[in-house]
């Protein structure tokens, strides 16, 4: 099962990145939904051309950490720093500035649906920017070009397919040329040979482009291709960030769990059992 | 286990009080989100240049097509249909009294005065506001706002700010043009009923309806559009849960908006007219 991703480990040289600035840092969070704790003090940080995968099962809270990190959701306490700047101290121009060097894909592409392709890659530059319509048209068309969509400018999102979706999202992410670029679950719904497209993409981008990349998935396969470090998240809990070889190798058993895709038996406290089923008649 | 089950009247009494509170409260926290907005747009529809993040105008002129232009033909048929239904009934009352060349005075004002923006808002809150609610709804669930969002763009300047806009300007003139259509109706069914000749109708209609009367239903108007566009987003906006979420939050918003109308309707017509 894991060959291909081990062979493609073996011919990728990643990059030595001891020495790199750090872009994104993300210290002590935590978040809550209503008064449930998702996120227990989560502690990583991003550096500069590095493709940084954040892995975990459903329910772990890689969706709520996402949004943490992308300043859709406000932390209770601890903070997220996107260049040097905390998202949530800084003022809304100040935001709205730092957003412009980050880039996001999101999981169904979020492209709108009133916009044709072109118009959708295009829209960062005709918000953000006093270019005129050819010059921003040329921009739109070579980020086509990067993520292999080109020919493909007139459609409109509801015609296209899932891999061109994706495709779609990244080129609009990567129009303002960002420094860090966000990917929530890039390969999700897509078949392996169009997953594994999407992958080589990624590596693309980072190494044509320098960016620094974060990437959340429950993918294995595609984490261990990517990845030059892994985030492990369980439960709201980090439970090891390392290289893809000190995670495979890691004696952590509930890491152990996750790459085996061995189901956990959660043990019950039987009282706790009994107070769950009680709960509704309250 | 029966009677340990059982709530007692004290408990039940609280229940519901307490339900009604939290009601009460999520209403009026509906209404703070509504100002909130309406504050917001106004900020973008002012500042927004300054900022180099204008409200666009071809995004505004396309909700114009859209908000107005395409809801003429519909407009336009029920208001011919409400104009001829009131010379009906204004004859038919009038009858009594012997007084049916009377019955222009009540067409006149009761028109531009109240079924005009009446019904044009009612037709605007299904049509217009029904669409904002599934529009944003379906942007919400499809992460379209949040990537709005995390690109620097502000969802209220790109997506409500427009829809305020071109709502606040075609509602008025669809009005107008609702008030212009429901008399022309009702001159028409008063002539053949009658035998008033076209031209007398329009003599005593221009002498009985008064600029002031005119714009007491464009006020209306205005108001009505701010109204429904609020109503509209709010409940797009709290969307949740897929197609299904989308659809209650739609019907949601037709019927807030349409009682939200009538109710100021009335509230506007008694701080007004006393």
């Amino acid at each position: 099962m894991n060959e291909p991703a081990l062979k493609s480990d073996s011919a990728y040289v990643r990059p030595d990145l001891t020495n790199a600035q750090t872009m994104v840092e993300v210290h002590g969070l935590v978040t809550h939904y209503g008064t449930r704790e998702i996120l227990h003090g989560i502690d990583f940080d991003v550096r500069e051309g590095e493709i940084m995968v954040i892995m975990g099962g459903s329910g772990s809270g890689k969706s709520t950490l996402l949004k943490a990190l992308l300043g859709l959701l406000r932390p209770t306490s601890g903070a997220v720093r996107i260049l040097r700047e905390d998202l949530n101290a800084i003022s809304d121009v100040e935001r709205t500035k730092l957003r412009r060097k980050m880039g996001v894909a999101f999981q169904g592409g979020a492209l709108f649906s009133s916009l044709n392709v072109l118009e959708n890659i295009m829209l960062p530059l005709r918000e953000h920017t006093a270019l005129d319509l050819n010059t921003m048209r040329i921009m739109a068309r070579m980020k086509m070009q990067v993520v292999n969509l080109s020919g493909f400018e007139d459609l409109m999102p509801a015609e296209l397919s899932g891999g061109m979706i994706k495709r779609a999202a990244f080129a609009r992410a990567i129009v303002m040329d960002p420094r860090v670029l966000f990917c929530d679950e890039p390969s999700a719904g897509l078949d392996p040979v169009v997953a594994s497209t999407i992958d080589d993409l990624i590596l693309t981008l980072r190494d044509a482009m320098g960016m620094s990349i974060v990437v959340v998935t429950h993918e294995l396969e595609s984490a261990f291709r990517i990845a030059d470090r892994i985030c492990v998240l369980d439960q709201g809990h980090i439970l090891m960030v390392g290289t893809v070889d000190e995670v495979k190798s890691s004696s952590n058993e509930r890491i152990q769990n996750l790459l085996n895709r061995r189901t956990e038996e959660v043990e019950l406290d039987p009282e706790e059992y009994l107070r769950r089923l009680t709960a509704a008649n309250d | 286990m029966a009677e340990a089950g059982e709530k007692t009247m004290p408990t039940r009494i609280a229940g519901s009080l307490e339900h009604m509170g939290r009601a009460a409260v999520a209403g009026i926290a509906e209404i703070g989100l509504g100002a909130a907005l309406f504050v917001q747009s106004l900020f973008w529809i002012v500042i927004g240049h300054r900022r180099a993040q204008p409200v666009r105008i071809a995004a505004t002129f396309a909700r114009c097509m859209e908000v107005g232009i395409q809801a003429i033909p519909i407009v336009t048929l029920m208001s011919i249909t409400i104009g001829i239904m009131l010379a009906i009934q204004g004859i038919y009352t009038l009858r009594v009294f012997g007084a049916e060349e009377q019955v222009t005075i009540g067409i006149g004002i009761s028109v531009v005065r109240e079924f005009g923006p009446l019904i044009t808002g009612i037709i605007i809150a299904g049509r217009t506001g029904s669409s904002l609610a599934a529009r944003i709804g379906t942007m919400q669930i499809s992460q379209e706002i949040d990537a709005l969002q995390v690109m620097g763009i502000n969802p209220v300047r790109f997506i409500v700010a427009p829809a305020l806009i071109a709502m606040a300007i075609m509602v008025p003139i669809l009005t107008f043009w609702a008030d212009l259509v429901m008399l022309a109706g009702a001159g028409w069914y008063v002539s053949v009923d009658l035998g008033m000749s076209l031209p007398a109708y329009v003599d005593r209609i221009t002498e009985i309806v008064v600029l002031e009367d005119l714009f007491h239903g464009l006020y209306k108007a205005v108001l009505f559009s701010v109204l429904i566009t609020l109503v509209g987003v709010i409940n797009g906006t709290s969307v949740t849960g897929g197609a299904e979420g989308v659809g209650k939050m739609t019907t949601r918003s037709v019927v807030l908006s349409i009682s939200a109308i009538i109710i100021t309707d009335m509230v506007f017509a008694y701080v007004t007219t006393r």
